[in-house]
């Protein structure tokens, strides 16, 4: 998609030498660039490259230490989301800013009238809001509670947010991370509408392939420097890729897998629901010594639910699970052999106010050397986190500082450390890369590699398509807590798998 | 059994258990509000004291009674924006922050009390709120003399409840201070201020607090004394979870606790009063509580961002 | 303006602040004895002597510093696992009653050796009290604030009814309290001659224990786990309920003994008025000494002074004895608030 180019006319949107530092980081360093009525932006960059902290000065979240920004040609007040908003800014925000517990429409109203006011004014809204969706293609049922609605209808409310505040500027943040292909050509559809009244769009990614299919124009942000603002017609994924980077990337380079026999088996196992989560039904999965099954599927669709039985917080509710160990624990699950990789290293992975060696043993705490009939060994629970430090490459200032002050993806490297160390034979890897810089996301892909030519069986769950269609053997979809059969290397394409995401191969299958 | 029917047909239980219960549904109301913008309030049994020191005192040094109610009302309002100020902006510990307000609140009423009246044995008393009867429908049979008849004290607390009820489901702020409460980040990017939501139910609330605690001083007991308040507040947090945190079921809530510490005070004047140690029936309200906890322990939908500070910019 | 956690405070800011929050403590103390119409500085002084000024006033403190290191004890421990244990009044009154019971018991018969078993019954009592609310709160999921606070008034009614009735001593004129503690079974003197218990060498021996268990144990490593991230606690392995269970145990116990000490080595018997508030100055004396059981020490010996100083003033002066109360809370809240500001600063924007 492809639209004409504005010329120094029609500029909506300038930014002029913004600059942000948290401490002694430069998030952003002297970012300018203009945006043109009808262009439709790619924001390139890796993780932590700036971009978000970008979107939320333009939102007024926090205030730039220095430059400005105009929007309409009149000058943004800093530090002032009202004044954003007032301007004709909507953001359609990664993690989506909507409450569980309260219907879309409230979602929707909330903050668009004045305080004072008496009354909701719902009869209106709900007008206003019918006309946005069918011009925009957003369907969605305005008294449906926000926490009962599916990812895809979630973030359409997000964008209906924007839309009813009249937002002349549209910035997406990251929107297809979790959504499946059928979803991201909705969205397509709908930004398509978008750019044809007249709105303006930024688009913050790291997908190449949406970049270049859906941008005019890529900014391509390092390390909180502009490195590069280019037409998309006149450049290719190669050459952005070096720019996000500052060199070449090689794709990984993954050797044909040489699979043993199974060692976690799954036969017709349920769980339970759990709130909004489904539960696991009648899953049938094989994880082979050696190889990496790869897991695809829109988040909230199972798979916390097959993360939490592998990782010993649930139990199977029937079915047979192999190795079968009763009681099941988090412990026995550790005991088996199972390396697990939580899903979010800051609440499930690691206690952010423990050193880094309080951290290295919580899984091994209890046994030799680091402690003896209930007194702990210090010493020994140190040198390990040392040895660690080491093999793992962990940047950090010592062993004995807390753990909050490392980097995401030195916390990753240590997580995956501490269990790798104890040579498992099942690694359960989930989301193992999630919000992780290129340097950092290399390094655990090649550890998952190498623990899977040493003989591990590898189960990567992950909501990035390109992540598991790259890195696995064999390849799983869940969807509402059913398992797809397994698909080898290249068996599918991402097309058919976002089917499968959607719930479609289920029904023919059944 | 017959005795405690015969105790359940006169009017003046029922109008009793409204009594007892005025000062717990201001408090109660107060309560939910902080607690629907995602702040747990431990001050509310210290507020209870200050408003009821406060107030009276107002009354004693010859303020009118209303005066008394707006007194303590701002002596609430004021260890509101203490206890808002250090949770809120500064994100302290809202457990460690209401139990110190609440010790604090309660020593200084004792504190001053001591200054004015440094030798006093016996409490000097004040002239309370007198029962106002609204005509007509005061003649109903039971039911009037029962609703009716009760202070004007009693019929804003009601009318709170109406008040809350209203501001927080039909306007555009009560649903700022419910999402404040549920996900302070939708709050933020919609361009509210969550921490000005925030302290503003706090500092209501604890407004409103302070208006129950003087209900005990201004219409119930018409003097002030040490532990008068009595573990009320802590009762009102529980009612705020019996009631699911909604303001119509929380008034259900405070008026059946309030029926069954009207009869306790009541069964003990009947035979079994005689058997049972009067201790058991004191015991009867905090034990009902926790009964009131337990039993809403699984079902009811706890407002998500409560307790959890809210810091800009944090993902 | 929002918070930036900072990541080296260095050691003029970890001390810089507390010390601020206790110089305005000081400060808002003579502002109120100056409301009293007292001479602030006169005051103060007097508070200081009342606390400290001569041996016996000396060895008051230390006596009324007793029970508020056992209730330190016992908060210190459970508000680092996140257990908001309110009850220890009630803890501490049902470690009251069964010292009296197994002090005026049979076991009389078996003299000071029978001493470390009424102690031990008084810390099962105070465990178990804690530990309806705290089953409550992992099988059930209900706050423990609200029930540990509500079973304070429920006890105390309890003991008022036992003392009243089948604890009443029936040579005591009529009063309510209990029958005196067989004199086998009292604690005796430190030294022959001064008024100090051996209440207070048990406490400070709790002290040393609760640091040893948390700084060296297998269960003081996964009490503070379970306090600062309980999820993340759980996905590593380590049984959280169970770990809460021996938590609530240990603090019960510990404020239970805060009562046993009162009955064993100070009074020698029970009366309702046994604690002024024991149980809420613990929260006190812990928060001050940042959760740190040999901290707990020092700020009980501290907040004690206080209130024996001040009683001492308010019989000299004219200032209201609640002045310790506000001062001590005032304390509290700025020592948070200073703590606070130790970890992170205010920034615009």
């Amino acid at each position: 998609m492809k639209s004409a180019l504005g010329g120094a006319q029609d500029i909506v949107l300038r930014l002029s030498g913004i600059t942000k530092r948290f401490g002694a980081l430069t998030a952003n360093d002297a970012i300018s660039f203009d945006l043109h009525r009808g262009e439709v932006i790619a924001l390139l960059g890796e993780n932590g490259a700036g971009k978000t902290t970008l979107m939320n000065i333009l939102f007024g979240q926090y205030t730039a230490d220095a430059g400005g920004v105009e929007v309409f040609g009149a000058p943004l007040p800093p530090g002032n989301p009202r004044a954003a908003l007032a301007a004709g800014l909507g953001m359609v925000h990664q993690h989506f800013t909507l409450a569980d517990n309260l219907t879309v429409l409230e979602n929707i109203q909330l903050g668009t009238r004045p305080l004072w006011r008496a009354g909701l004014g719902q009869a209106a809204a709900r007008v206003k809001l019918a006309g946005l969706a069918a011009d925009f293609g957003l369907v969605v049922n305005p008294d449906a509670l926000v926490g009962s609605l599916t990812v895809g209808a979630r973030q359409r409310v997000e964008i209906l947010k924007a839309l009813y505040r009249d937002a002349r500027i549209l910035i997406l943040d990251e929107p297809t991370a979790v959504l499946t292909p059928q979803d991201s050509d909705a969205l397509f559809d709908t930004l398509r509408r978008a750019v044809a009244t007249g709105l303006s769009i930024i688009f913050i990614s790291h997908k190449m392939h949406e970049v270049m299919a859906l941008s005019s124009r890529v900014l391509v942000l390092r390390h909180g420097r502009l490195v590069g603002d280019v037409a998309t017609a006149t450049t290719d994924r190669a050459r952005l890729a070096a720019m996000m980077v500052g060199a070449e990337v090689a794709a990984p380079k993954v050797a044909p897998a040489m699979p043993g026999p199974a060692v976690l088996t799954l036969r017709d196992v349920s769980t339970r629901t759990i709130g909004a989560a489904p539960g696991l039904q009648g899953v049938q999965l094989a994880l082979r010594a050696g190889q990496i099954t790869g897991l695809a599927g829109v988040s909230g669709n199972g798979q916390a639910a097959l993360s939490d039985l592998i990782s010993g917080l649930v139990e199977p509710q029937s079915g047979v699970m192999e190795p079968a160990i009763t009681p099941w624990s988090p412990r026995a699950a550790v005991a088996a052999g199972i390396a697990r990789i939580p899903e979010d290293r800051h609440k499930t992975g690691t206690i952010a106010d423990f050193s880094l060696t309080e951290n290295a043993i919580l899984e091994t705490y209890t046994g030799a050397p680091y402690s003896h009939r209930g007194l702990m060994n210090w010493r020994a629970a140190e040198a390990q986190t040392r040895h660690l430090i080491a093999t793992y490459d962990v940047r950090c200032p010592g062993p004995n500082g807390p753990i909050r002050q490392l980097s995401g993806g030195n916390m990753q490297k240590l997580i995956l450390g501490r269990v790798l160390d104890q040579s498992p034979r099942i690694i359960l890897a989930n989301q193992p890369v999630r919000g992780l810089d290129i340097g950092a996301i290399a390094y655990v892909h090649g550890r998952l590699l190498a623990a899977r030519d040493a003989g591990a069986a590898v189960l990567l769950i992950s909501e990035d398509l390109d992540e598991i269609m790259g890195l696995s053997d064999v390849v799983h979809v869940m969807s509402e807590g059913r398992l797809s059969p397994e698909f080898g290397r290249g068996q599918m394409t991402a097309a058919q798998l976002g089917l499968w995401m959607a719930g479609q191969g289920f029904d023919h299958a059944a | 059994m017959s005795a405690l029917f015969d105790i359940l047909m006169t009017a003046s239980f029922w109008a009793a258990a409204i009594r007892i219960a005025s000062p717990l549904i201001f408090a109660t109301m107060g309560e939910l509000i902080c607690e629907r913008a995602g702040v747990l309030n431990l001050g509310i049994e210290g507020i209870m004291v200050i408003g009821a020191f406060s107030g009276w005192m107002a009354v004693y040094l010859g303020m009118g009674l209303w005066g008394g109610v707006f007194v303590a009302m701002l002596a609430g309002m004021l260890f509101g924006l203490l206890h808002a100020t250090l949770t809120v902006p500064f994100g302290l510990s809202q457990h460690v922050v209401g139990l110190g307000v609440t010790l604090l609140a309660t020593s200084t009423s004792y504190f001053a009390y001591r200054l004015i009246l440094p030798q006093v044995t016996s409490p000097p008393r004040i002239e309370p709120f007198l029962p106002l009867e609204i005509p007509y429908l005061v003649d109903i049979p039971l039911l009037g003399p029962a609703l009716f008849a009760q202070t004007a004290l009693t019929y804003l607390a009601f009318a709170t409840v109406v008040a809350t009820a209203i501001i927080l489901y039909r306007t555009p702020l009560g649903l700022a201070i419910r999402a404040a409460g549920e996900n302070p980040q939708a709050v933020a990017a919609q361009g509210l201020s969550v921490t000005g939501l925030r302290m503003g139910a706090v500092i209501v609330g604890s407004g409103l607090m302070a208006v129950g605690g003087a209900f005990l001083t201004l219409s119930a007991f018409s003097s002030f004394f040490f532990e008068m308040v009595n573990g009320r507040g802590w009762i009102c947090i529980a009612l705020v979870v019996f009631g699911a945190w909604r303001p119509g079921k929380a008034l259900l809530g405070a008026l059946l606790f309030a029926s069954f510490d009207a009869l306790q005070i009541r069964m003990q004047q009947t035979p079994i009063g005689q058997v049972i140690p009067y201790q058991v029936f004191l015991m009867a309200p905090y034990i009902l509580s926790i009964l009131a906890l337990i039993v809403m322990s699984r079902r009811a939908t706890v407002p998500a961002a409560l307790m959890v500070p809210f810091n800009k910019g944090e993902r | 303006m929002r918070l930036e956690p900072i990541a080296n405070p260095g050691l003029a800011r970890s001390l810089g602040f507390p010390a601020a929050a206790l110089l305005a403590t000081v400060f808002i103390a003579s502002a109120l004895a100056g409301l009293a119409g007292a001479n602030p500085l006169a005051t103060l002084g007097l508070i200081l002597k009342g606390a400290a000024g001569s041996k016996f006033a000396l060895l008051e403190t230390l006596n009324r510093a007793t029970p508020l290191i056992f209730t330190g004890l016992a908060i210190a421990v459970a508000f680092r696992a996140k257990l908001w244990n309110i009850g220890a009044e009630a803890q501490l009154y049902a470690g009251a009653v069964v010292t009296v019971i197994l002090g005026t018991s049979a076991l009389s018969g078996m003299g000071g050796f029978a001493v470390p078993f009424v102690a031990l019954g008084a810390l099962v009592a105070g465990a178990l009290v804690l530990l309806g609310p705290v089953m409550l709160k992992t099988r059930l999921g209900v706050d423990e604030v609200v029930t540990t606070l509500l079973l304070n008034f429920i006890m105390l009614l309890l003991v008022s009814y036992l003392l009243e009735g089948p604890m009443k001593d029936p040579a005591g004129m009529g009063w309510p309290k209990s029958a005196p503690l067989d004199r086998a079974l009292r604690l005796p003197r430190i030294v022959e001659g001064l008024r100090l218990h051996w209440g207070f060498g048990l406490a400070l021996i709790a002290a040393a224990a609760v640091w040893f268990v948390q700084k060296r144990t297998t269960l003081g490593y996964e009490m503070r786990a379970v306090g600062l991230n309980p999820q993340a606690a759980r996905f590593a392995g380590i049984p959280v309920n169970v770990v809460l269970v021996k938590t609530a145990l240990l603090s019960g116990g510990l404020a239970a003994l805060a009562g046993f000490s009162e009955v064993a080595g100070l009074k020698g018997h029970l009366s309702l008025d046994l604690s002024p508030g024991f149980g809420y100055t613990g929260i006190i004396v812990a928060m001050l000494a940042l959760l740190h059981p040999l901290g707990v020490v020092i700020t009980a010996i501290f907040v004690a002074g206080i209130f024996v100083g001040a009683d001492s003033m308010s019989r000299a002066a004219d200032v209201p004895t609640y002045i310790a109360d506000m001062l001590l809370a005032t304390a509290l809240l700025l020592m948070v608030l200073a703590i606070g500001l130790t970890k992170f600063r205010v920034v615009r924007g």
